[in-house]
């Protein structure tokens, strides 16, 4: 069955890291989750119909925020936080009280490694996390500091010692990660390569971040994942985790922090509607076009160092730039400045903080 | 693993002889290389005549071809040790040429199969690359996978692919100092995937397992740099990675691609770690200086072609590095001249 750290050590981080499940169906997916989730605290984001019971299966340890809670506990600033998507999870790293955040879709179940066994999925990011990034410089031979690994010739020493990693982006086998077009395109394509690889996006370099399977240092840059305007009342969906991305990998290159991806995979198991998405994305699909010169050309100020101050700065620069492409985007920038609002309210010790994270390399 | 037809015309295969047996290399070999035109150069510095098998369709070079070409004044580039494999480049008239050092044999994938390592790097240099934006399911080329979500639809097209740079099983190319301290370490992890290098990201490129597009970026791949104790193993040069450090910002210059990953290659025990580490250190301190400068460096406009670039990068070589170390000034001379030299040749 499972593997081994529930029964003989006490699971890694277990009280320092949080789960966040943004729901509007059900948690059943949690009983195969149960071997490595089970000691882990639980924040559950109920989406949709507040007056609808999410059960959650016995034994597991969580706070549960249905929009009414949301509203109650943000008041006028719950503007920020989306209704009908699930971009709707970003609520729960703001109240969450722990140094790690993993997030997981409720279609995501546990993945078989070629040899047959059962990935623990929350374990590779925790490895992931507690170990440098190399932004600096590729490294061919991928994560250096994974076991049978090491930095190749020419790989100067004075980076071996990277950067703190502030994200750990994992994947999907089966249903990936696709947007409409290529879904209707591809129908019936699955991913069946299972590629034994974590590595470090490099500095200046933007990737679509996907939130199915995502893993991040909360203390390093949890201000920056605001998963946006996105569902009910927005003219656009399935961008919410893109936007954080974007917004993500331009303070972390300008912080210095890493970002990961590759390993672990997890079992994608539900396609959505293609047509449905189409809907959804078809504003970002031209948007895009914009936003990405955007954030490949975005700059911060040598003051930003904070989370919070480039995400403001960030902020400012979406609406003079941005503003002009949609006025969704002005609407979009006055909500990421009330996101960081309430982000502060709701974590005061660390918006009192100042000045570059130190690393937490282990 | 290639879907693409691969046209033999096109495709020179360069082999820089380092030991004069070549025997097994090639018998090793045969099953990919006896289809395509070999180009096989011998170290100048290797005494003796080369032990070649029966069924390879091979031109041979040797140090008086060599000299016969280059001439013998004391401007003229060093030939010796690896860099014998560059003179295979001048020679070469294909699209694509693949080299692999002669320590190396074809590798088996996880499923047990022989990698053949030459379709892989033409699969990889006639595909586009994605330089500009991060697919995290890597090369979205490949059969059975794509573009992911979030991914721009006017990068989707990609650019042409300049250079493949190939990996190795067992002996993985770490340094003398990381490998004198984990002497038992050997990579065994067969990472199923090719990736574009992002643009304006540098990285060490290993001349052990490569392939590129000669037509595109032939005049980048050079023999320059040489260490004052230069010697045949990797452990002791480092003037692969220094022509790869060219190579990615002549690539990210003229918006061509750079690929990593896929083929392996396995390759064989050789040297002893601690030993070169005693004799040459100096390699793993200059990549200090190295690496920043080339992390910086930015051709001007004008330069349209490799050559062009090749050309800006001497001089500013020349400005910057040479001042701090006599290496970099002979660095920069051996491109110049590796420039005048790849033209003339042309012209011939």
């Amino acid at each position: 069955m499972a593997t081994t750290d529930i029964s003989k050590s006490s699971p890694p981080l277990k009280d320092e890291l949080d789960i966040v499940i943004p729901t509007i169906r059900n948690l059943d997916f949690l009983e195969m989750w149960r071997p490595f989730f089970q000691p882990y605290h639980l924040i559950i984001v109920q989406d949709g119909d507040p007056s609808k019971t999410i059960k959650v299966p016995e034994g597991f340890d969580y706070e549960l925020y249905n929009r009414n809670d949301i509203n109650k506990i943000l008041g006028p600033k719950a503007s920020c936080i989306s209704f009908k998507d699930s971009a709707c999870r970003c609520f729960g790293y703001m109240v969450s009280k722990k140094k790690y955040i993993f997030t997981i879709d409720d279609d995501c179940f546990v993945a078989k490694d070629p040899t047959g066994k059962e990935i623990n999925a929350l374990e590779q990011h925790i490895k992931n996390l507690l170990t440098p990034s190399t932004p600096f410089f590729f490294n061919t031979l991928y994560d250096p500091y994974r076991e049978g690994a090491d930095f190749v010739r020419g790989y100067p020493f004075s980076l071996r010692e990277g950067a703190p990693t502030a994200v750990s982006h994992g994947l999907w086998l089966n249903i990936p990660d696709y947007d409409a077009p290529t879904q209707l395109v591809k129908p019936r394509e699955r991913n069946t390569r299972f590629v034994d690889a974590v590595m470090t996006i490099p500095k200046g370099t933007l990737f679509p971040m996907c939130g199915m399977n995502l893993a991040f240092d909360r203390e390093l840059i949890g201000p920056a994942m605001y998963f946006g305007l996105m569902g009910d009342g927005q003219p656009i969906g399935r961008y919410d985790d893109m936007w954080a991305g974007w917004c993500t990998k331009v303070i972390c290159d300008h912080l210095g922090l890493g970002i990961k991806t590759g390993l672990p995979y997890i079992w994608h198991s539900k396609a959505s509607n293609p047509f449905v998405n189409l809907k959804k994305e078809y504003k970002g699909i031209y948007w895009q076009e914009e936003l990405i010169p955007f954030f490949q050309s975005a700059t911060l100020s040598k003051d930003a160092n904070t989370v919070q101050k480039c995400y403001l700065e960030l902020s400012k620069q979406v609406k003079a730039k941005l503003g002009k492409v949609d006025d969704y985007f002005n609407k979009l920038a006055d909500a990421m400045v009330t996101w960081i609002e309430a982000w502060d309210e709701m974590n005061p010790s660390a918006a009192s903080s100042s000045g570059v994270p130190s690393g937490s390399a282990k | 693993m290639s879907e693409i037809s691969i046209n033999h015309d096109e495709v020179d295969i360069v082999i820089g002889a380092l030991q004069l047996d070549l025997t097994s290399f090639m018998e090793e070999w045969k099953p990919v290389f006896s289809l395509f035109h070999l180009i096989i150069v011998q170290d100048p510095d290797l005494k003796g005549k080369l032990e070649i098998p029966a069924g390879f369709n091979y031109d041979l070079y040797t140090k008086s071809d060599i000299d016969g070409v280059v001439g013998l004044s004391s401007n003229a580039i060093s030939f010796s040790g690896y860099s014998c494999r560059y003179f295979g480049y001048l020679m070469s008239h294909k699209k694509y040429i693949i080299a692999i050092d002669d320590d190396c044999i074809p590798a088996k994938d996880s499923a047990g199969n022989f990698v053949d390592a030459v379709a892989q790097h033409i699969t990889n240099l006639s595909t586009p690359a994605t330089p500009f934006f991060f697919n995290t399911l890597y090369d979205p080329f490949c059969k059975g996978t794509d573009f992911v979500r979030g991914y721009p639809f006017s990068l989707r097209s990609g650019v042409d692919c300049g250079l493949s740079c190939g990996l190795w099983l067992n002996l993985a190319d770490l340094d003398a100092p990381t490998q004198a301290l984990k002497p038992e370490l050997r990579n065994t992890r067969y990472v199923d995937a090719v990736l574009t290098v992002p643009s304006r990201t540098m990285m060490p490129v290993s001349g052990i397992n490569i392939a590129f597009n000669r037509e595109l970026v032939g005049p980048a791949l050079l023999p320059a740099f040489r260490l004052a104790k230069e010697g045949n193993l990797r452990w002791e040069t480092v003037e692969d990675i220094w022509t790869g450090m060219c190579v990615k910002v002549v690539c990210d210059h003229l918006r061509l691609g750079v690929k990593s990953g896929l083929p392996y290659v396995w390759r064989k025990e050789r040297g002893n770690a601690i030993e070169s580490l005693k004799k040459e250190w100096e390699g793993v301190k200059l990549m200090e200086d190295i690496v920043p400068f080339f992390q910086s460096l930015r051709l001007s406009t004008s330069a349209a072609t490799a050559e062009d670039c090749v050309s800006e990068i001497a001089a500013v070589v020349k400005e910057k590095l040479a001042p701090t170390n006599p290496v970099f000034a002979r660095a920069a001379e051996n491109m110049l001249e590796w420039v005048k030299l790849w033209k003339r040749v042309r012209t011939q």
